[in-house]
């Protein structure tokens, strides 16, 4: 099969005219006659395999994509064609408009933004830490009841955000659950998807500071304050965090058991022998050997926590004080409700642009390096010997 | 939640510090902080799922005034009641079903068509369309909401089955998945095939398929979770009441009805109903989607 792969494939290009016109182009395989007949109906078998999948991706994805970037240049507002001659191109504005518009646009924009990266900056290293956390623990050869613990961490993966949004509003209400178990600590809980205040805020006011310094509330980014930007996530994103811990963890802890299974025993018995114990081995040995899991775990949540859709729009549809708004909500919102179908678009791919930077980004700090030169001082003074190997490797 | 995070280095570091010395006391002790642990974080993880159940069956002022019990004082199904003879539940459900049947069958096919089709299959352009579905997969969703509306709306088949169901037929991650399959198939069982003189589908059919059993029930389980579960999709490609899924309309019960009081037992029930098809898939499946990651990174 492999060495067939080598010869030029022959028939059936995409569209492409009749057999004829390509027969003069394989001299080599004129000679064998059946092999041609089945490499020609394979061709063709080819194109009608994948032919239903190419039809619906480029139909529903790729040309979205494209009609999307048409609309974010134009004023299109949702009325007829969005390609009808009444529809203006009206350039970068609707971009200008997010970034440097000085007006609500901009302001939302950036609130969202604000409110998203927050959740971002919580929910992927939380998650992270926990799913492997997790994975360590019922990943021991000894565990008696495995199977039981990996079925209740798992299980909240596999039901839908809408009910389990639907159960966190009632855990988290005024009088919900959540405050009846803080309350036996003696913790007044807040009202946690009515409360708009920011939690680094809410430490700062613990603290006495309720007023930022002026250049912090003087100087803007897209039309919110410094000292806003530093906010925080308000109580109730803080509630959308913990539900987004809850949900992942399950799975992301699935990709680390696996990888963790894949993980050779010698290398952990020779660094046994060597004396290094199990915390050591973990963070010197095991976690090293994690790097691609790892890489892939925080892809995935990198990306997945960028979208924040369906809970916002299930529990509090961007309130309370538009403070669990996110881009993709508020994409969403312009384009659906206030049929500002450009900004929308717009929005998108700003969103867009900014999951591809932030996975580039993270791809390149993650990146395998040579041992630096500090590292190699370090086990220059353990042994010499070993440093010499390391520095090589 | 949060202190099951920083207990995370202690008990990490405690267990093997205990191996050495004197094994048997300290080894009996930090298993026992192992479990408690574990049995800590397993009832935080299941707790929810079982209030949600509980607080169905009571009445709204019990559900309000007693949120944390698991056994309600008074017992009362009217919540369900409701939801099936008062309320548009039924429907929703019916959609729901409707479509998840529609496009787990759909994805199973066509991705495993399309996937043996770039394992095995060679032809011209084979190598585009592998280069172009893994870029299609870093699209991000949410990206898609305006744009697939907007042909959906072009095609004219918004707020139609047609409309819920082709757009989410085909996912690049499925046809990801049977590719690999396929891979590992030894090519020699087709071989045989040819020579027996099958035409490509044939062999597909009724040679490879059968044998990509574990691959297709990935699929079926992913397709099954992800269109029962899928909302996004059809907030932008529906609007009548007749075409609400479960997904759709139990958010508008969660976010509309805010105002006119909780209602908290009708939701809760609503929401506990929605995942007990998953559940059920999950349980059946369970061994399988356990060790489902296990198996592919080994491959």
């Amino acid at each position: 099969m492999s060495a067939s792969v080598t010869v030029p494939p022959t028939a059936a290009a995409p569209g492409g005219p009749g057999p004829g016109g390509k027969s003069a182009k394989r001299p080599s395989s004129s000679g064998r006659r059946a092999p041609k007949g089945i490499r020609r109906s394979e061709g063709i078998a080819g194109w009608l395999f994948t032919a239903p999948m190419l039809i619906i991706l480029g139909l529903f994805l790729v040309v979205p994509v494209l009609m999307a970037l048409w609309v974010s240049f134009s004023d299109w507002s949702g009325r007829g064609s969005p390609f009808a001659s009444s529809v203006n191109f009206v350039g970068l504005d609707n971009y200008d408009q997010l970034l440097a518009g000085g007006g609500l646009a901009e302001r939302d924009f950036g609130v969202a933004l604000r409110n998203n990266a927050w959740y971002v900056l919580l929910v992927v290293p939380i998650q992270t830490a926990l799913s492997l956390f997790l994975a360590v623990l019922v990943n021991r050869q000894v565990l008696k009841g495995r199977g039981f613990f990996r079925t209740a961490f798992y299980f909240p993966s596999v039901t839908s955000s809408v009910a389990i949004t639907v159960l966190w509003l009632f855990l988290f209400g005024a009088s919900g659950a959540v405050n009846k178990v803080l309350s036996w600590f003696g913790v007044n809980g807040p009202n946690w998807f009515q409360d708009p205040s920011g939690v680094v805020h809410n430490l700062l006011a613990a603290v006495g500071i309720t007023q930022g310094p002026a250049w912090m509330t003087e100087n803007t980014t897209l039309g919110v304050s410094w000292w806003d930007w530093w906010a925080g996530p308000s109580v109730a994103m803080s509630a959308f965090v913990l539900m987004a811990v809850f949900t992942t963890s399950g799975t992301f802890m699935l990709l680390f058991i696996a990888a963790l299974q894949n993980l050779g025993g010698d290398v952990q018995e020779a660094a046994m022998i060597d004396g290094a114990n199990g915390w050591q081995r973990f963070w010197r040995v095991t976690l090293p050997q994690l790097r691609p899991t790892l890489f892939t775990v925080l892809t995935l949540g990198l990306i997945g926590t960028w979208q924040v859709f369906d809970q916002i729009y299930t529990g509090t549809q961007g309130g309370p004080g538009k403070t669990t708004v996110t881009p993709a909500y508020l994409s969403y919102t312009s384009a659906f409700e206030s049929q500002d179908w450009g900004r929308g678009a717009a929005i998108a791919f700003v969103l867009f642009v900014i999951i591809v930077v932030l996975t580039i980004i993270q791809r390149i700090v993650l990146r395998d390096r040579p041992v630096s030169k500090r590292r190699m001082r370090a086990y220059s003074i353990a042994s010499s010997q070993t440093a010499n190997k390391e520095g090589r490797a | 939640m949060s202190a099951a995070v920083t207990t995370a280095p202690v008990t990490t570091g405690r267990a093997p510090n205990n191996r050495r010395p004197r094994r048997s006391g300290r080894f009996v002790a930090s298993t026992s902080v192992l479990y408690a642990i574990l049995v800590v974080i397993a009832i935080v993880y299941i707790f929810p799922f079982l209030i949600d159940v509980a607080t169905s069956f009571k009445t709204d002022a019990e559900a309000a005034s007693d949120p944390l019990s698991l056994i309600p004082q008074t017992w009362t199904t009217a919540a369900y009641e409701r939801l099936f003879l008062n309320s548009d539940f039924p429907t929703w459900f019916a959609n729901s079903a409707v479509v998840t049947v529609f496009v787990t069958a759909g994805r199973v096919f066509l991705a495993s068509l399309a996937g043996y089709a770039l394992a095995r299959l060679d032809f011209r352009g084979r190598n585009v369309i592998f280069a172009g579905l893994v870029a299609v997969m870093s699209v991000p969703l949410v990206v898609l909401l305006i744009p697939k509306f907007l042909v959906i709306n072009q095609l004219g088949i918004y707020d139609s089955y047609a409309g819920m169901i082709i757009p989410l037929l085909v996912d690049a991650a499925g046809v990801f998945i049977m590719k690999n399959f396929f891979e590992s198939i030894p090519a020699s069982v087709e071989e045989q095939a040819r020579i027996d003189g099958a035409g490509t589908f044939r062999i597909f059919w009724s040679v490879v398929l059968p044998m990509a059993r574990p691959a297709l029930i990935t699929i079926v389980i992913l397709s099954f979770q992800g269109s029962w579960n899928e909302l996004s999709h059809f907030i932008v490609s529906t609007q009548s009441p007749e075409l609400t899924t479960l997904t759709k309309g139990v958010a508008s019960l969660a976010s509309g009805q805010l105002s006119q009081g909780t209602q908290y037992p009708l939701k809760l029930a609503a929401a506990a109903i929605m995942t007990v098809p998953v559940a059920v898939m999950f349980f059946i499946f369970q061994r399988r989607i356990m060790n489902a990651s296990e198996g592919a990174v080994k491959e």
